[in-house]
């Protein structure tokens, strides 16, 4: 069991962490779950169940870089995002900021950690209140933790505000003055604001336009450089995702499937999601995409409210074996870790 | 956490920048932002018929707040040998009648059992504010005031002064009624909202159970109950009247709807991204409710309460035209049209008795509807840019 090596290993050759390695993960989750309890029928006939939206979840992200999280829509990308901030209370598993527990705190033990953890929500119209003005909306978290005096706080505003790209001079306009793109960069202002280590992107681009997407993953990027943040970076476009993280974990159905740094992710998928993942996106070359040979998954996402006592792809799987179905395959294997018994299978022939 | 100092300052006000920061601040001052309420205010501008609703109910409010100022007739003035006069309004302005020239009135079994204690005045027990208005009417136009414009009823009392007069307690009705409802509404539904789960289930199945009860039945029962004698004298020990207790029992069945819109509004408004983004930032609960869910539930309960208004000065009226609502001598516009509809008879129609004050009712919920209607259209954040 390797697992604890590739992160880091694949951490050396950032640019940012060349030289002396940081002794502790910025951010560290283990087995993290989160279910949600449910029932459904009239009392008399009532059928109980859990939604496993995460289900065991472990990762670690060092300070200074981008853990891509990807996966289709309902595997549980968000909702790591939500119990890592106790917005939801997780079910298990502990979450460590600077190896310090975090998971499961209330409210007030939990509002010294919001000044290192930050989060940028996925909807920039829904995400900012729109009875205030962008100053009292990025000035909030400053006035929460008492930063400043109101003078100073409205400073810092327009600091923030000319650091992620908007016209300071705006000052006093309200949300809806504002593009979506615009609006996002308030979002991100307003996470910078109390000068935060960690920030959980929750799907930051996923409701922009493809150009200003672009934008706004550079403004992230250029934001890491000059302030040093490390980014959890949540989405569904593998692209995207490719472009900024530094290193990636595939989840499927509430767990990681596969954690690699991005290049080798893409380059040399070893899960047979990952590598069904992949070959759906489109290449921007109209011969290539012609012959771009696409694997197509049977069936459905399974619904997370069923326990398998197995691998949770086991039923959509090409591989499928008649072990993948007893027993949980661990997240493990060379050159990275894969939760895939056929492809951590030294005997299998699918082994690449 | 690993950092125990507080950070000195703020990065801006350590950068080099500073001097450049203060100028952007001064100019940023300048520059204000639409928020919505202006945004909205815009859009209800552009509603003409909104915006004639809103200039008359503010014109009436004015009125009937200052009535005691206004050159009109003693209201509860009776001179029995004008009763049932038409409208006349030739001349415009006539001289006060003197008590002196009022007749005794002639019918002993009288159906207004308080004429007693009516001031020798003719304008009833007043509060020191209309006793101080009444002094400035009478500096400034002395005895002048208007004709019967609106004609006289039965005990010859001026119809378009009790219609001002009339407004007063009609108006007072509507608001303070739909405020009790509004207070109960807006926190039965908040907490319901908020809370969620169990406790909003029990206290929304409340709501429902209430909603099933027939009120207009209970409200003339309740009334009913305290009109008689005995409840009377305890009401008038304990320093209750009946206005306050129509109050309360008006609110608290309009209270209902205010409930179930709140209620709605609170748990969509929960679930809105920028109340968990209030949550991330580490605001308390209380800075959630007060700064980002309240100012984003005004809207929709200023709607409610310009639409529930007219409602409960319908009701009153409806009430009043029972004979359970405002007591005589008070007037509301509702007494007014029963008292109209009291003296028609097949031989002689007194018609005006019943048109005028059927008019101040209708046209006063037709403004509040339509105002309602054009606030709702303006408040929607839907309707923007239109």
């Amino acid at each position: 069991m390797n697992a604890a090596s590739p992160p880091s290993a694949e951490v050396s050759h950032r640019p940012q962490a060349a030289g002396e390695r940081p002794p502790q993960p910025l951010l560290k989750v283990e087995n993290l779950k989160v279910h949600f309890p449910f029932a459904r029928g009239p009392i008399w006939n009532r059928h109980r169940g859990v939604v496993r939206a995460v289900d065991g979840v472990s990762f670690e992200v060092f300070p200074g870089e981008t853990l891509g999280l990807v996966g289709e829509s309902g595997c549980g990308k968000s909702t790591t995002a939500r119990a890592i901030l106790n917005l939801v209370h997780p079910t298990a598993g502990h979450v460590y900021l600077n190896g310090q527990r975090i998971d499961g705190l209330n409210d007030q033990a939990m509002l010294p950690y919001r000044r290192q953890i930050q989060m940028i929500f996925q909807d920039p119209f829904a995400s900012l209140n729109p009875r205030m003005t962008v100053g009292a909306i990025i000035s909030e978290p400053m006035k929460i933790f008492n930063l400043g005096t109101e003078h100073d706080r409205r400073l810092e505003v327009l600091r923030l505000m000319e650091l992620v790209g908007l016209n300071p001079r705006f000052l006093n306009r309200y949300p809806h003055e504002f593009s979506g793109g615009q609006r996002q960069r308030i979002g991100i202002a307003r996470a910078l604001a109390v000068q935060p280590k960690l920030i959980l992107c929750d799907e930051p681009v996923s409701a922009l336009d493809v150009s200003i997407q672009a934008q706004v993953i550079n403004l992230l990027m250029e934001l890491q450089q000059r302030l040093g943040l490390a980014y959890v970076f949540i989405a569904h476009d593998l692209s995207v995702v490719r472009h900024i993280s530094h290193r990636v974990g595939v989840m499927y159905l509430g767990r990681i499937v596969e954690l690699a740094t991005a290049d080798e992710l893409y380059a040399r998928p070893r899960h047979p999601y990952t590598q069904a993942l992949l070959s759906a996106v489109p290449i921007p070359d109209p011969a290539k995409e012609r012959k771009r040979q696409r694997q197509v998954l049977r069936g459905d996402v399974p619904s997370p409210d069923r326990e398998y006592p197995g691998c949770s792809f086991a039923d959509r799987c090409p591989w499928a074996e008649p072990r993948c179905t007893q027993s949980p395959p661990p997240l493990e294997g060379q050159p990275h870790p894969a939760a895939c018994f056929v492809a951590n299978d030294p005997r299998s022939p699918r082994r690449q | 956490m690993t950092e125990t100092e507080q950070p000195p300052a703020l990065p801006s006000t350590q950068s080099a920048e500073l001097q450049r920061y203060e100028r952007l601040l001064a100019e940023a001052e300048q520059i204000q932002g639409i928020s919505l309420w202006r945004d909205a205010w815009r859009r209800l501008r552009k509603n003409r018929v909104a915006m004639i609703s809103l200039g008359y109910l503010i014109v009436l409010s004015l009125l009937a707040v200052l009535t005691p100022l206004l050159p009109l007739q003693p209201p509860r003035q009776q001179i029995t040998k004008l009763a049932f006069q038409a409208p006349t309004a030739s001349p415009l302005f006539i001289r006060e009648y003197k008590i002196a020239e009022n007749e005794p009135a002639e019918n002993p079994d009288e159906p207004l059992p308080t004429q007693a204690k009516i001031d020798a005045d003719g304008f009833g027990p007043l509060n020191w504010f209309d006793r101080s208005l009444l002094a400035a009417r009478r500096a400034i136009f002395g005895e002048w005031c208007f004709n019967s414009i609106c004609g006289r009823d039965r005990l010859g009392r001026d119809l378009f002064a009790r219609l001002f007069w009339g407004a007063r307690v009609s108006l007072l009705v509507g608001l303070v009624a739909t405020l009790v409802a509004l207070v109960i509404g807006v926190s039965y539904g908040a907490i319901a909202g908020y809370l969620g789960g169990r406790v909003d289930n029990v206290m929304m199945r409340i709501v429902d159970v209430m909603y099933s009860i027939p009120f207009i039945f209970v409200v003339i029962f309740i009334i009913s109950i305290l009109n008689t004698e005995d409840v009377k004298a305890l009401m008038a020990k304990w320093g209750i009247d009946r206005l306050t207790v129509f109050f309360l029992v008006v609110g608290a069945i309009f209270w209902l709807t205010m409930a179930r819109v709140v209620r709605g509004q609170v748990v969509s408004l929960r679930n809105e991204q920028f109340v968990e983004a209030a949550r991330v930032i580490g605001a308390s609960r209380r800075r959630i409710i007060f700064r980002h869910v309240v100012p984003n539930l005004l809207s929709v309960v200023i709607v409610y309460l310009t639409l529930t208004i007219p409602q409960v000065m319908l009701f009153e009226a409806f009430l009043s035209f029972l004979g359970l609502g405002v007591e005589r001598p008070d007037v509301s516009w509702g007494l007014l049209a029963n008292e109209g509809v009291e003296v028609i008879t097949p031989v002689r129609t007194v018609w005006w008795m019943v048109v005028y004050p059927g008019l101040a009712l209708a046209m006063t919920l037709f403004a509040l509807n339509f105002l309602g209607d054009g606030l709702r259209d303006a408040l929607d954040p839907r309707m923007k840019n239109r």
